[in-house]
C-alpha cells in the first residue's frame, strides 16, 4: 500500500530526459499541468494528451513506473468523479432517485478524471527521471528570487532532500514493525474505519519514535560534518544550462503557444 | 603537543520541566583528563552509560564541557569563533550509517562536508575521488546508498569525514550495527587510514579483537577514565576489567584461568597465537625439569 508512491523513486536511464537541467524539468511539469487546467476543449486534451505520450516515449522510463502513481490518488479521483457527475446543474439525462445526471456533469467529470490523471503521470515523469538531488537543487535554484523576501529557500530545499532520501527508509521501516506486530496477532486488515485507525496505533508509535531518533542522529550528522545552513556553501555539482536546455525550453514555449491555437480555434469551431 | 588535551572535563545531562528550570541534573563525564597524540590509534573502551560518546561529542564541539576545557589541535572547544575550524580538524563517524549518510547518491554524500566548507568545485571532486578510494568504495560511487550493506554504508561514512581532510577522527561504535564480514571491512578501513595517512583515530567500541592493535586503551567507568595504557598493560589486569563489566580478548582470559589455576604464564596475553606461544614455552620448561 505506502510503497505504491512513486514520489522520489528516481528510475535510472539514460535518456535525454534524464540528462536535462532540472529546472527545465519543473518549468515543463508547470506549463503543462498550467495547459490542463487552462485551455479545456476536446482537442486541447489531445495536445496534451500527444505531449504527454511523447515525453514518455523520450523518457525511456517503462509505463508501468508512471501508471503506479495513479493508485494513490484512485480514492480522491472516484470521489471528485461522482461529485462532478451529481452536482453540477444542466440538462439532465437520466435520474438516480433525487439526484440527477447532467450531460455538463458527465462533461466535467470526464475532464476532471483526465486532468487529475495527467497531472499524476506528468508529475511522476519528472520525479522518474531526476534524481532527488537534482530535484532540489533545481527547486532551490528557481526559488532563489524568494530568498529576497525571507524565503528560507535553501532550509526548504535541504529539508525536501532529506526527506526524499528518507522516504525509502521510513517505508522499509514501517513494513518491519507491520510483520513485528503481525508476528504477535496484531490486525491491521479487518474492521471498519475507526477500528483500522485504532489498529494504526501500534505501528504508528514505533515508527514516530524512530523517525525522531533518526532526525536527531541526522541533525548531529550534519553538524559534526560542518553544516551550518547555506551561506558560504560551495556545490559540487552546480546546475548549468547546457544547448539542450534552451531547446527544451523554446519547445516548451512552442508546445504552449499550439496548445493556445489549438485550443482557440477548437473553441471557434465549437462556436459555428 | 598532543592533537586532543581536556583537562577536568565534567559534563551535566540537564532535564528541565516546563518553566525551562532545571529540574535534575546527570553528570555522565565526570573530571576526565584526556591526551593524545597526533597519529595515535586510540581505543576506549566501557560499559554501556560510562559516557563515552558524550565524552567523544566533546571532541568536535557537538557538546561543550560544563566544567573543564577541551583543545583540539590547539584550539578550545568553547571559542564560538573556531567552531568550524575543529569540526573540521576532528571529523566523527556515529554508529547508524542509515542516520548520518546524507546524500542520495554516493559520491554526493562524501561530497557534503567540502561543500559545507566551501570549498572549491574542482577540488571537491579531487577529495571526493581521493577519499573514496582510500575507503575502497570507488567504484560505487554513483550507486544510491540504501543499496549498500551496512559496512559498505559506514565505509562511506568515513569517507565523507576523510574528504574533509581532519586530523584527528572519531568513531562511536562504527561496527555496531554490523556483521563479522562488515565489522572487519571497517577496522581494517580505519586502521589503514590511520597507519597510511597518519589520521588520529579514537575508536569507542565494545569489540575486544578492535583493540587489542591500538597504541593505547582507554577504560571508562561511570563518567571516569579508570584506566588507561597500551593493549597489553590494561588487558594484564583482568580482575579489574571484570569489576568494571568489561569482556576480555579470550586468548586473555583462557590465560588468566590457567594462571590462577597455578600454571605460570606471562600477563597480558592478547591473541591465540602468543596464548599457544606460551603454553608451549611452559612445557618445554616443564620437560627440561
Ligand atoms: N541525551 C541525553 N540526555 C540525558 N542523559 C543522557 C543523554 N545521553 C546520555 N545520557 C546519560 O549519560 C550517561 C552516559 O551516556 P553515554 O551515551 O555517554 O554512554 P556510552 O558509554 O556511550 O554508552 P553506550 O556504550 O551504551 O553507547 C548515561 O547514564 C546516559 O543515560
Ligand atoms: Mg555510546
Amino acid at each position: 500500500m505506502l510503497r505504491d508512491i512513486t514520489l522520489g523513486q528516481y528510475y535510472p536511464a539514460n535518456s535525454v530526459l534524464h540528462k536535462l537541467d532540472p529546472r527545465v524539468k519543473l518549468a515543463g511539469t508547470m506549463v503543462f499541468i498550467v495547459s490542463l487546467f487552462a485551455f479545456r476543449s476536446a482537442e486541447a486534451y489531445i495536445g496534451a494528451t500527444l505531449f504527454l505520450a511523447a515525453v514518455i516515449r523520450i523518457s525511456k522510463v517503462p509505463l508501468k513506473f508512471m501508471l503506479k502513481g495513479l493508485k494513490s490518488i484512485i480514492f480522491l479521483m472516484m470521489l471528485t468523479v461522482v461529485f462532478n457527475l451529481f452536482l453540477t446543474r444542466g440538462t439532465v439525462v437520466f435520474r438516480l432517485g433525487f439526484l440527477a445526471v447532467t450531460e455538463e456533469g458527465i462533461e466535467t467529470a470526464v475532464f476532471m478524471a483526465i486532468r487529475l490523471v495527467y497531472l499524476i503521470i506528468g508529475s511522476s515523469v519528472m520525479t522518474l527521471t531526476t534524481t532527488p538531488n537534482d530535484l532540489t537543487d533545481g527547486l532551490e535554484k528557481a526559488m532563489r528570487p524568494l530568498g529576497k523576501v525571507r524565503v528560507p529557500v535553501h532550509e526548504i530545499a535541504m529539508m525536501m532532500s532529506i526527506a526524499l532520501r528518507f522516504i525509502p527508509i521510513l517505508l522499509e521501516e514501517t513494513d518491519k514493525i507491520m510483520k513485528a506486530q503481525m508476528a504477535r496477532g496484531a490486525d491491521f486488515e479487518s474492521g471498519g474505519l475507526i477500528q483500522k485507525a485504532k489498529n494504526m496505533i501500534p505501528l504508528l508509535v514505533p515508527l514516530f519514535i524512530s523517525a525522531f531518533r533518526r532526525a536527531n542522529d541526522l541533525a548531529m550528522a550534519m553538524e559534526a560534518r560542518g553544516y551550518h545552513g547555506g551561506e558560504g556553501r560551495t556545490k559540487m555539482k552546480p546546475l548549468v544550462y547546457r544547448g539542450r536546455d534552451k531547446i527544451a525550453y523554446l519547445l516548451l514555449l512552442l508546445y504552449l503557444v499550439l496548445m493556445f491555437l489549438v485550443n482557440r480555434i477548437g473553441f471557434f469551431a465549437g462556436l459555428i | 603537543m598532543g592533537i586532543i588535551k581536556a583537562r577536568h572535563v565534567a559534563f551535566d545531562y540537564l532535564r528541565m520541566d516546563e518553566e525551562g528550570q532545571v529540574e535534575s541534573r546527570s553528570r555522565a563525564v565526570d573530571d576526565v583528563d584526556l591526551d593524545v597524540e597526533a597519529g595515535d590509534f586510540v581505543a576506549i573502551l566501557g560499559h554501556n552509560g560510562s559516557g563515552k560518546s558524550t565524552l567523544a561529542k566533546h571532541i568536535n564541539a557537538i557538546l561543550l564541557p560544563t566544567e573543564g576545557t577541551v583543545f583540539v589541535d590547539g584550539k578550545d572547544t568553547q571559542d564560538e569563533s573556531k567552531l568550524w575550524e575543529i569540526r573540521q580538524s576532528a571529523g566523527m563517524v556515529f554508529q547508524n550509517p542509515d542516520n548520518q549518510i546524507i546524500g542520495t547518491i554516493v559520491d554526493e554524500d562524501v561530497g557534503f562536508g567540502p561543500e559545507n566548507m566551501g570549498v572549491p568545485q574542482d577540488e571537491i571532486w579531487q577529495r571526493v575521488e581521493e577519499s573514496l578510494k582510500a575507503v575502497g568504495m570507488w567504484e560505487y560511487r554513483s550507486h544510491s546508498p540504501n543499496k549498500l550493506s551496512g559496512g559498505q554504508k559506514q565505509r562511506v561514512a568515513i569517507a565523507g569525514v576523510v574528504a574533509m581532510r581532519p586530523k584527528c577522527i572519531v568513531l562511536d561504535e562504527p561496527t555496531a550495527m554490523l556483521d563479522p564480514n562488515g565489522r572487519q571491512e571497517v577496522i581494517r578501513t580505519v586502521r589503514e587510514l590511520n597507519r597510511r595517512e597518519h589520521v588520529t583515530v579514537l575508536l569507542i567500541t565494545h569489540y575486544m579483537e578492535e583493540v587489542i592493535h591500538a597504541d593505547k586503551v582507554i577504560v571508562m567507568d561511570q563518567g571516569k577514565i579508570v584506566m588507561q595504557g597500551t593493549p597489553r598493560e590494561v588487558f594484564s589486569h583482568v580482575g579489574e576489567l571484570k569489576r568494571f563489566r568489561l569482556d576480555v580478548p579470550q586468548a586473555t582470559l583462557v590465560a588468566y584461568e590457567l594462571q590462577k589455576a597455578g600454571i605460570a604464564l606471562p600477563d597480558g596475553i592478547l591473541s591465540n597465537e602468543e596464548l599457544i606461544g606460551a603454553l608451549e614455552a611452559y612445557r618445554k620448561k616443564r620437560q627440561n625439569k
